[in-house]
C-alpha cells in the first residue's frame, strides 16, 4: 500500500470513505482455507451469521438465502464456520479446513 | 419480534472485511451482529481497545457508519454529547429533513474500558438517561496492550500482570458483577448475551435500541489470543460458558430479572476451563482448593440471580 501525504490527510484524522477497510486484504494471513462441499450445505446460515471476518459469500435474492462460497480476500483462515457448520455433526461437511497451498 | 436467520441476512452488512482483528476474534463477529440489526441510522463510537483499533486502522475503516473514535475512559460521554447534540440540533431545526428520522447511539468498549477505565462515563451516561446503549465486548482482560488483568478477569486466570508460577496461581480475586452495578442504575434495559446465541443477541439489542432511555449490553467475548485457544472454537466457548452458569443469557427490564436460558444440567466449570490456556496451571496437582472455589462461587452466584428472578417476578 502507499502511504498518505501529510497534505492529502483530512482535518482531525478522519477517513472520509465509510468501509473502506474492504479494499484491504486479510486474505493472505490464512494457512488453512475453508473448501465447500457444495452438495452436503443446507443453506442454513450458520457460517455466514458466526464468521468474524464478513466472508461468506451468499446469495439474497431468491426465496432463500443460499451460500455461494468464500471470500478469499478477507478470510483469515480461522476455522469457525467449519466447526459451527450442522451437517459436519453428521459426518458431511460443507465446510472442511485443508492446509493452503501458496 | 421474532428474529431469523433469513431476516437478518437482507439486512445491509455495516463492517466489512478486511479489519485487522485476529483471525477467530469472536469480538468483530459481535460488532457486526449488532450492526446487522441497528442499521445503517446509527452513531458508533468506541473506546480505544482491541476493536476499536482494528476496525480503524489509518486510513481504513471498516465501519459503513458514522464511527467516532474515543478516548479509553470516557466513550459513554462521547456518545452521550452526539445524541444530545443531534437533539438539541433537531429541536433548532438545524437539520435537514432527512436526517430528523430515528437515529441510534452506539458507544462500546472493552472489559478494561468498561468495568475500569471507562465506568465513570459510563455510570454518568446511564444516570444521566441519554437514550443511548451501551455496549462491553467482555473479554476479560486487556488484549490490546498484552493480555493485563482487568476486574473483569475470573479467579486463577493466567494474565501477565497476574501470572502462574511457583508463588501465585494466576488472578486472585474474582471478577466484579459489572452487569449487577449496571441493574443498579435503575435503566430501562439491561442485559447479558454472547455471539454465539445469535437470536438471543439480536433480539436484546433490537430491546436496548427501542427502549426510551439508556441501556446496557454485557456480551462474552472469547478471545483466542489471551486466553490462548484453537482459532476455531470461539463460538463453542461462548455456548459453553452459558452451559457452566458462568455467563448466564439473562435481562433485567425495568428491575424484572428474566433468565433466558435455564442449563438442565450445568456443565462443571473444569470442561469449559480445559480448553483454555489461561487455565492450564490451575490443572497441576496441589491446586484443587482454587478449582473447587471457582465452581462454588459459580453455583452461588446462579443461585442468587435464581432468587433475583423470583423476587422482581410481577
Ligand atoms: C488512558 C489510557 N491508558 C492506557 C492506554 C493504552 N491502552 C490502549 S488499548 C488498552 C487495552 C484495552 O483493553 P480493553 O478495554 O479490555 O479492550 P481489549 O483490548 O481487550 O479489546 C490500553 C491499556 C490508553 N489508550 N489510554
Ligand atoms: S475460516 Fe473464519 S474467516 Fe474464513 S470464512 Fe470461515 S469463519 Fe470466516
Ligand atoms: S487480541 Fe483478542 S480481542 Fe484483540 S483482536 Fe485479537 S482475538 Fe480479538
Amino acid at each position: 500500500m502507499s502511504f498518505l501525504k501529510n497534505s492529502e490527510l483530512h482535518e482531525g484524522g478522519i477517513i472520509r470513505e465509510a468501509g473502506n477497510a474492504h479494499d484491504y486484504q486479510t486474505g493472505d494471513w490464512r494457512t488453512f482455507v475453508p473448501q465447500f462441499v457444495e452438495e452436503n450445505c443446507i443453506h442454513c446460515m450458520f457460517c455466514w451469521i458466526y464468521c468474524p471476518d464478513s466472508a461468506i459469500d451468499i446469495d439474497t435474492s431468491g426465496d432463500k438465502p443460499k451460500m455461494k462460497g468464500i471470500i478469499l480476500d478477507h478470510c483469515k483462515g480461522c476455522g469457525i464456520c467449519a466447526t459451527e457448520c450442522p451437517p459436519a455433526k453428521k459426518g458431511k461437511a460443507a465446510l472442511v479446513m485443508v492446509r493452503e497451498e501458496k | 419480534m421474532a428474529v431469523n436467520l433469513k431476516q437478518l441476512t437482507q439486512h445491509e452488512e455495516l463492517l466489512t472485511g478486511g479489519h485487522r482483528a485476529c483471525a477467530g476474534c469472536t469480538g468483530s463477529n459481535i460488532l457486526r451482529q449488532i450492526m446487522l440489526t441497528a442499521g445503517q441510522n446509527t452513531v458508533v463510537g468506541g473506546a480505544t481497545g482491541c476493536m476499536e483499533v482494528v476496525t480503524t486502522i489509518f486510513p481504513y475503516t471498516a465501519w459503513r457508519t458514522s464511527f467516532i473514535h474515543s478516548a479509553f475512559e470516557n466513550c459513554a460521554a462521547t456518545v452521550s454529547g452526539a445524541e444530545t447534540a443531534y437533539r438539541a440540533l433537531k429541536k433548532r431545526g438545524d437539520l435537514p429533513r432527512e436526517e430528523t428520522g430515528r437515529k441510534n447511539f452506539i458507544a462500546f468498549g472493552g472489559d478494561g474500558g468498561t468495568y475500569d477505565i471507562g465506568l465513570q462515563s459510563l455510570s454518568g451516561a446511564m444516570e444521566r438517561g441519554h437514550n443511548m446503549v451501551y455496549v462491553c465486548y467482555d473479554n476479560e482482560a486487556y488484549m490490546n496492550t498484552g493480555i493485563q488483568r482487568s476486574s473483569a478477569t475470573p479467579l486463577g486466570a493466567f494474565t501477565s500482570t497476574a501470572p502462574a508460577g511457583k508463588v501465585k496461581q494466576g488472578k486472585e480475586q474474582n471478577r466484579k458483577d459489572l452487569t449487577k452495578i449496571m441493574v443498579a442504575h435503575n435503566i430501562p434495559y439491561v442485559a447479558q448475551t454472547t455471539p454465539f446465541h445469535w437470536k438471543d443477541l439480536a433480539t436484546k439489542v433490537e430491546k436496548a435500541l427501542a427502549v426510551d432511555g439508556p441501556a446496557f449490553l454485557n456480551i462474552l467475548m472469547p478471545c483466542p489470543v489471551g486466553w490462548h485457544f484453537d482459532t476455531a472454537i470461539g463460538m463453542q466457548l461462548a455456548k459453553e460458558a452459558v452451559e457452566s452458569n458462568f455467563w448466564p443469557l439473562f435481562e433485567v427490564e425495568n428491575g424484572v430479572y428474566k433468565i433466558n436460558q435455564k442449563p438442565k444440567e450445568r456443565s462443571p466449570m473444569e470442561n469449559w476451563m480445559k480448553q483454555q490456556g489461561r487455565f492450564k496451571h490451575l490443572f497441576r496437582p496441589g491446586n484443587e482448593a482454587i478449582l473447587e472455589n471457582i465452581q462454588t462461587y459459580v453455583d452461588e452466584q446462579w443461585e442468587k440471580l435464581l432468587k433475583l428472578e423470583e423476587m422482581t417476578a410481577k
